[in-house]
């Protein structure tokens, strides 16, 4: 079937019959290649990158041939598939999870002439760049909708890894409740796993059992807001907009929106203008979407939540803005002043007034 | 401190539904290994149950369906396992890794379909007044009915393995499946339909985690529960009410260790998490070394496959 | 009906035709599956089995990865295979594996930086012990208290890996890595790598230690008083005791042994192809390692073609996912099938299977 569409493939094909399909390949038709760390159909991070990946395939149609690789392990196996998909012909390959990093880093090194993107690394090279997306700023408006919505005055953060992309969701979402209310208190729970429905769900009623009742969630299923639905608690979408969830228990939802990107990127390939780069895009470049604030939450808070989302839109505010304390109470961000990438990145201590350590 | 802040009525209230899957694997398992036959595949049971169900419950928008559909599909992963290890007499260990393999791959084949939609809900049981009464309220009588159920077949499997003749026969294949034979019993029926109530519960144990415990259905959802099954049936020395200790002890410490990290312990995230395995282990040490030499009671002809020469 | 006949010496012909019957047979279902699925299942199988030796664009990379990948099941699984033999069961391999791991990074990462030749052998030294001693808790509790090794090997596999995830998250973390979890990569530091010994072969010291492991657990078994001790316990522990076998120093010694060649195959690992200790670097070779062994039926032979024939499965799964679309869980439902099916044809080495009319018993 793919053959036969690659003959059909109109004028900018043409040569091809004269060529064969080998060519084709080779010359006209570029080849894209994913790798996903887990099944497609996680309900969470994997699938979000998926849906996004099925996007630019309609919108590239016939002109791009795109592979998918799901539950790839990091690592070993990581670093063989990437390297199957150069072989087989694949000129641009997106990693889509940190711990892709360095296997990136190494079949970027052997093959010089297929473009590598990689999903929230560091380590990038003439040609592999990075891309990632800051959650944080959503986390500031969830933060904050969390503050007003709750009666017990308890949040809860249900935790995967203590790595810097969760502790500046804690952070933001601390301080964010906190302005809005200032009784509030959070607590985090760990569970380990970045996708363990069951233990989510656990760490949910533990949170509500504890008197939260406003449970954020860091973690990749939808577990904690069927576990919210049925405690008649709140919550908000994780990754995905969790729609299905609204308007009780999903107030709102931090949306990660790769599609634009893959499509750009895509069609810097086609256009033979992709350059390395190291982005790290925001609300401005709607990489981060706030999904619609439900009815539940009350006109008022809506729009103060509205305005913090356009405020960071805009630039004229920044979810780490001065001044904050470190949790010892020592000065973190000055008054007036933001703290600046590479500190972000690196994040691995709490703001004032979060309790408890972060785990080690 | 830690515990003065931790409501003991809600968490045991948590721990008997957080518990359930595990006990329904575990005590599936023990029949199975009581008749002689180790089967690590309950791991690939449950999942497939979980798919199963969610989807005899979404179709058929019947909860009660959804937990029987878990058990048959079970039920009839375990039969590949039956044939393999009683009719061609494959090894079973490597069978029953084999089956949960197999039973991944196929459970997300079969819920491609089902990713994102919700299962009908299973009530709690109506108690009337006796649930709101204060302790006894949240404990005993503020479960759904898998809860119940679960328990009640803890009994019926106890009373069946100590008073019943298909006990003494079950046990007796188990124990000795040659001197079993000699004396007339079909060891290889026996076992089948062992595997099968096996199955049967693993896979209603699975269906609870896709139908309450999360409730939705997601690859992987089962995450390890039935390797803690497993676990839990050599634990409790292979007798029926010590699964139920078992499991509400390892559910209670990892409900309690989730409810001590929201309530702001100061014990370290990392120790409390190893906690259920360390404990868990810790007990069964005390339990092995004490007079009851607990390991001792494996049943003699486990794992060994059974073949008539006449 | 059918009815089995026991041979009286296993079938020489069978010993060698059923794993080509079991492939023959996985293939014949494992099409259905995948035609059922909508995909071309000749071209399914195809990949699988055949692209990653063949393929012109790929299998010149392809064919030295399958040693890359079967260097650790291997490993791992020939010391399994004593204590199975043994009759003591140690499913934690998992758990040991990144023991190993842990311990060797540590010990290589403590002389950072460094170009002492002897770092590697010494980290070796470490993930061997790191894996030995993790399988010693099983072990001692079983001798000292009887505490079903099954049961606490595996458990231990949890709190492994959760001393894993605090060894990427603190103790072993990069501190030239921005805060973000894992530790250094210990393949790009010559001292400590564990590169490929002969460009194009795939062969790293992993795969070395891998077939000395063959050969030593060979010799072992046909030679040594000790192979003979380990099969004599495993067939017959009653008569293993009046012969003089002691079953608690042969409990220590099958769960060391095994748990240093896991520890070992997870150091050859982190400072090879894996390159970092990472949250998720347990990816279940300790958990394959168990059906590589059975499958290869506790042969050190037998085990080194079941390790390489799993490897291949693998790869040739995944060319199969991005070249035809499958689904991974397709992939692992046919690496199931083709399990099920080498066990099943297995009992032809052993038996005579006859067809008798019905009603006839």
């Amino acid at each position: 079937m793919e053959r036969r569409n690659v003959l059909k493939g109109g004028a900018a094909l043409g040569l091809s019959l004269a060529l064969g399909p080998k060519a084709v390949l080779a010359a006209g038709k570029p080849k894209v290649g994913f790798i996903l760390v887990g099944p497609k159909n996680d309900n969470g991070w994997s699938q979000h990158h998926y849906e996004a990946i099925k996007k630019a395939e309609e919108k590239f149609g016939d002109a791009v041939e795109i592979v998918v690789q799901e539950s790839v392990p990091e690592g070993a196996d990581a670093e063989r598939v990437m390297s199957q998909m150069a072989l087989s012909g694949a000129g641009l390959i997106f990693a889509t999870s940190f711990g892709y990093m360095d296997a990136v880093q190494n079949v970027a090194a052997k093959f010089p002439k297929v473009m590598f993107e990689h999903a929230t690394g560091y380590k990038s090279s003439a040609n592999s760049a990075t891309y990632n997306a800051r959650f944080y700023e959503g986390r500031a408006v969830c933060g904050h909708i969390a503050g007003k919505m709750t009666k017990t005055n308890k949040i809860g953060y249900i935790g995967s890894f203590p790595i810097p992309e969760v502790i500046q969701g804690i952070n933001s979402s601390y301080i964010h409740a906190h302005k809005a209310n200032p009784k509030v208190e959070i607590s985090v729970v760990w569970i380990s796993a970045w996708f363990d429905p069951a233990k989510e769900a656990d760490a949910t009623k533990a949170l509500l059992d504890q008197g939260c009742d406003v449970v954020l969630s860091h973690t990749d299923s939808t577990a904690p807001l069927a576990t919210l639905k049925t405690a008649g608690a709140y919550g908000f979408g994780q990754s995905a907009d969790m729609a299905e969830f609204a308007p009780k228990p999903r107030l709102s939802s931090i949306i990660d929106n790769w599609a634009p990107y893959y499509e750009e990127r895509i069609k810097a390939i086609v256009d033979g203008t992709w350059k390395t780069q190291n982005i790290w895009y925001g609300i401005k470049e709607k990489m981060v979407v706030i999904g619609e604030i439900s009815d539940a939450v009350p006109p008022d808070v809506k729009a103060e939540a509205e305005k913090i989302r356009d405020s960071i839109a805009d630039g004229s505010y920044h979810p780490f803005q001065g001044p904050l304390n470190k949790q010892d109470g020592s000065v973190w961000v000055k008054e007036g002043e933001k703290p600046d990438d590479g500190t972000l990145l690196g994040l691995n201590f709490y703001v004032e007034g979060i309790k408890g350590a972060i785990p080690s | 401190m830690d515990f003065t802040s931790l409501n003991f009525v809600v968490l045991i209230a948590a721990l008997m539904v957080a518990s359930v899957p595990i006990m329904l694997a575990a005590i599936g398992e023990l029949v199975v290994e009581r008749a002689g036959v180790l089967n690590l595949g309950v791991e690939g049971m449950m999942i497939i149950g979980a798919v199963c169900g969610f989807i005899a419950a979404v179709e058929t928008g019947s909860p009660f369906l959804g937990f029987l559909g878990g058990a048959v599909g079970g039920a009839v992963l375990s039969l590949i396992f039956a044939v393999l290890t009683q009719t061609l007499l494959a090894n079973q260990v490597a069978t029953g890794l084999a089956l949960t393999l197999f039973g991944l791959g196929l459970s997300s084949l079969l819920g491609q379909n089902y990713v994102g939609m919700k299962p009908p809900v299973t009530g709690k049981v109506p108690f009337g007044p006796l649930a709101d009464l204060p302790v006894v309220g949240p404990i005993l009588f503020g479960h759904d009915w898998v809860v119940y159920f679960s328990i009640l077949i803890i009994a019926i499997v106890w009373w069946a393995l100590k008073a019943t003749r298909l006990g003494l026969i079950l046990r007796a294949v188990g124990e000795n499946h040659d001197a079993a034979h000699s004396l007339g019993y079909n060891v290889r029926r026996i076992r089948l339909g062992a595997i099968m109530f096996g199955g049967a519960m693993a896979g209603m144990g699975g269906a609870y985690v896709s139908l309450v415990r999360v409730p939705q259905w997601t690859d992987g959802i089962t995450a390890g529960a039935g390797w803690i099954a497993l676990a839990i049936v050599v634990f409790a020395s292979w007798r029926p009410w010590r699964v139920m200790l078992g499991s509400y002890l390892f559910g209670g410490i990892t409900v309690l260790q989730l409810n001590m990290q929201a309530a702001g312990s100061a014990i370290p995230v990392q120790y409390l998490s190893m906690a259920p395995y360390l404990i868990t282990i810790l007990v069964l040490v005390i339990m092995s070394s004490g007079k009851g030499r607990a390991a001792l009671n494996a049943p003699a002809s486990l794992g060994q496959n059974f073949h008539a020469t006449r | 009906m059918l009815r089995l006949e026991k041979r009286p010496n296993p079938s020489r012909f069978w010993i060698y035709g059923t794993p080509f019957l079991a492939v023959a047979l996985t293939m014949i279902a494992g099409g259905i599956m995948f035609a059922l699925l909508g995909k071309d299942p000749v071209a399914a199988i195809k990949l699988i089995f055949l692209d990653p030796l063949f393929n012109g664009d790929v299998a010149s990379y392809s064919r030295p990865q399958i040693l890359v990948k079967a260097a650790p099941l291997v490993l791992i699984s020939i010391g399994l295979s004593l204590g199975f033999r043994a009759g003591v069961w140690n499913i934690g391999a998992e758990g040991q594996y990144v023991m190993g791991a842990i311990f060797g990074a540590a010990t290589g990462l403590a002389f950072y930086p460094t170009e002492s030749r002897l770092v590697f052998p010494l980290m070796v030294l470490a993930g061997a012990f790191g894996g030995f001693i993790w399988a010693m808790i099983p072990a001692i509790l079983k001798t000292r208290f009887r505490t079903s090794e099954i049961l606490v090997s595996l458990l231990l596999v949890y709190v492994a890996k959760q001393i894993l995830a605090s060894a990427a998250l603190s103790f072993l973390k990069n501190p030239e890595g921005a805060g973000f979890p894992g530790s250094r990569n210990l393949a790009q530091i010559p001292a400590m790598a564990n590169g490929e010994l002969i460009a194009g072969t795939g062969l790293h010291w992993g795969g070395v230690a891998a077939f000395l492991a063959v050969g030593a657990a060979y010799v072992l078994l046909q030679r040594h008083i000790l192979g003979f001790q380990i099969k004599l316990a495993g067939q017959a522990p009653r008569a293993a005791r009046f012969a003089g076998v002691n079953p608690d120093r042969l409990v220590v010694l099958c769960m060391g042994l095994s748990g240093a060649l896991a520890g070992l195959a997870g150091l050859f690992e982190v400072t090879g192809p894996a390159g970092q200790i990472t949250i998720d670097f347990g990816v279940g070779y300790g958990f394959t390692a168990i059906i590589v062994a059975f499958l290869g039926r506790l042969n050190p032979l037998g085990i080194l073609f079941a390790g390489l024939l799993m490897a291949l499965t693998y790869i040739g799964g995944e060319l199969a996912q991005f070249m035809l679309g499958l689904p991974a869980a397709a992939i692992q439902a046919f690496q199931g099938m083709l399990l099920f099916f080498l066990l099943a044809v297995d009992l032809l080495s052993n038996y005579r299977v006859r067809l008798i009319g019905w009603g006839a018993r």
